[in-house]
């Protein structure tokens, strides 16, 4: 229907946008209204989301032309920001910041580099951005949910926690079982979408891939690819976060800190 | 300064002095302890007794240095605990809680896990003796799940015994038991103190379990100690 009365690509993408964006809004209204506090939050990030991807749309209108180099600031810019986003989930958690972009520096930061390194990702800019910027947004959030069920996890079992440091336990042998917890829950969503791969979701990267003329079965194993390192830098930056995190949940003294 | 003195001329195991914590919060600094002192001689049990919030849990937690003083000290064997190894102190001060928070498993792995933490395993014979000295013989393979509260309990206090600690903090570890159990775990617990000769500091707000247990008492009330005495000068009077 859109179709019929927007006929520039320009007029018909802000119409979509706007479309989804009330649907969302009024699927937020219900949410709030059935006790769920994200009232605030929902019209904040959908106009915060847009008007972010339109502006690097507009950037990368402009890098296109530039030399392939340039997609290494902008990626960098991407984790500094991912960081940041991570540290708001967790506020409670002390220097989160710089844990989140050390375990995504060396997650995606190390995936991205690794992969173009080895030609897995074409070291050209019309590449390197959507890909990079793929595995950079999966692994924040898998770096978020990560520390949130950590911190989780410390809050419900601090009893516990401070019983076997009580028993002579290091703070990570203490924390362990924890953190195991926390690796496990925050690559649910990664494994899953390796699972249900090609049965119940085909991910946008192989439908664009195919819709510009590649062939499907190339399409579909870039798609894989494309996975595997989402799911192999979210496993690294959790596995960095199990060696970093409890330095910062435990004081030099071996107590557990108040958390929230 | 509140010192008691004793007519037993025992090396002092455990010596607070000044003992002290506050926390810095949005409406400044508040005082959670303040100069608690005391002296412990081997084989002494110090009853801390005071009312909910007035900071007995507080101070058996810096005396296991879970939390860090902010004045005063603790010295354990005439050593400033500071200077030790925090691993090493909670080994040699071991701690009951209120609730056993035992860990997923038998009660045999709980009963390993101190000595595990600095490299040692129990032997079956070891982990027999432990249990049957809180009357939970034959107790090894169940799983720490099916246990009643005051079995769980038993068990927490023979996973600290596992330690061979020098100095034992009971935090209340009977107000979560049901009255049957909480008698039979404070007679276990008065026993394994007499038996072992242990010195210990023992949180309550019960006077009753106080005048049975105690050999000192310390009165704490607001974060501060009003008394220190023995329970016939305390609790008689």
């Amino acid at each position: 229907m859109l179709r019929l009365l927007f006929h520039t690509q320009l007029s018909l993408g802000l119409a979509q946008a706007a479309t989804v964006a009330v649907t969302a809004m009024i699927v937020a209204w219900f949410a709030t209204r059935r006790g769920a506090a994200i009232g605030r939050e929902i019209p904040f990030a959908l106009l915060r989301g847009l008007i972010q991807i339109l502006l690097i749309g507009v950037l990368l209108a402009l890098l296109l032309r530039g030399p392939w180099w340039t997609s290494i600031p902008l990626l960098l810019v991407m984790i500094f920001t991912a960081a940041s986003i991570v540290r708001r989930r967790v506020p409670e958690l002390p220097r989160a910041y710089s844990l989140s972009l050390l375990c995504m520096c060396a997650g995606a930061g190390g995936v991205i580099a690794f992969m173009t390194l080895f030609g897995i990702i074409d070291p050209k800019i019309t590449m390197l951005i959507p890909v990079g910027s793929m595995v950079i947004a999966q692994n924040m959030n898998i770096q978020s949910l990560f520390l949130n069920r950590f911190l989780g996890e410390l809050r419900s079992h601090r009893g516990e926690i401070e019983s076997a440091l009580a028993l002579g336990a290091s703070p990570e042998h203490a924390a362990a079982p924890y953190l195991r917890a926390a690796f496990h829950a925050s690559l649910i969503p990664a494994t899953d979408n390796l699972r249900s791969l090609g049965i119940v979701w085909i991910p946008g990267i192989m439908a664009g891939m195919v819709l510009s003329g590649s062939s499907p079965v190339y399409a579909a194993l870039y798609q894989f690819v494309v996975l595997a390192m989402i799911f192999t830098a979210g496993g690294l930056s959790c596995l960095t976060a199990t060696y970093l995190a409890p330095r910062r949940v435990f004081t030099p003294y071996q107590q557990l800190r108040q958390l929230g | 300064m509140l010192y008691c003195k004793s007519s037993i001329m025992n090396p002092i195991v455990l010596e607070s002095v000044q003992l002290s914590r506050a926390l810095d919060g949005p409406n400044g600094r508040k005082s959670l302890l303040s100069d608690i002192s005391f002296r412990l001689e081997r084989g002494q049990v110090l009853v801390v007794l005071g009312p909910s919030g007035a900071g007995k849990s507080t101070l058996l937690r810096l005396l296991n240095r879970l939390d860090e003083p902010t004045g005063g000290q603790v010295l354990l064997d005439g050593r400033n605990y500071l200077e030790i190894d925090p691993r090493e102190l909670r080994r040699r001060v071991g701690m009951v809680m209120q609730r056993a928070y035992l860990f997923p498993g038998t009660a045999a792995m709980n009963i390993g896990y101190g000595p595990a933490q600095h490299g040692m395993a129990l032997t079956d014979a070891q982990i027999g003796e432990l249990l049957e000295q809180v009357g939970m013989q034959g107790y090894a393979d169940r799983n720490v799940a099916t246990l009643s509260g005051g079995e769980a309990q038993r068990i927490s206090i023979a996973r600290a015994l596992a330690n061979g600690p020098e100095v034992l903090l009971l935090d209340e570890p009977t107000s979560a038991l049901d009255d049957a159990s909480k008698q039979g775990v404070e007679r276990l617990l008065a026993t394994i103190v007499r038996e072992r000769h242990a010195t210990c500091v023992w949180v309550t707000h019960d006077v009753a379990q106080a005048a049975r247990v105690a050999d000192l008492v310390l009165r704490v009330e607001a974060g501060a100690a009003v008394a220190l005495g023995t329970p016939q000068e305390l609790l008689h009077a």
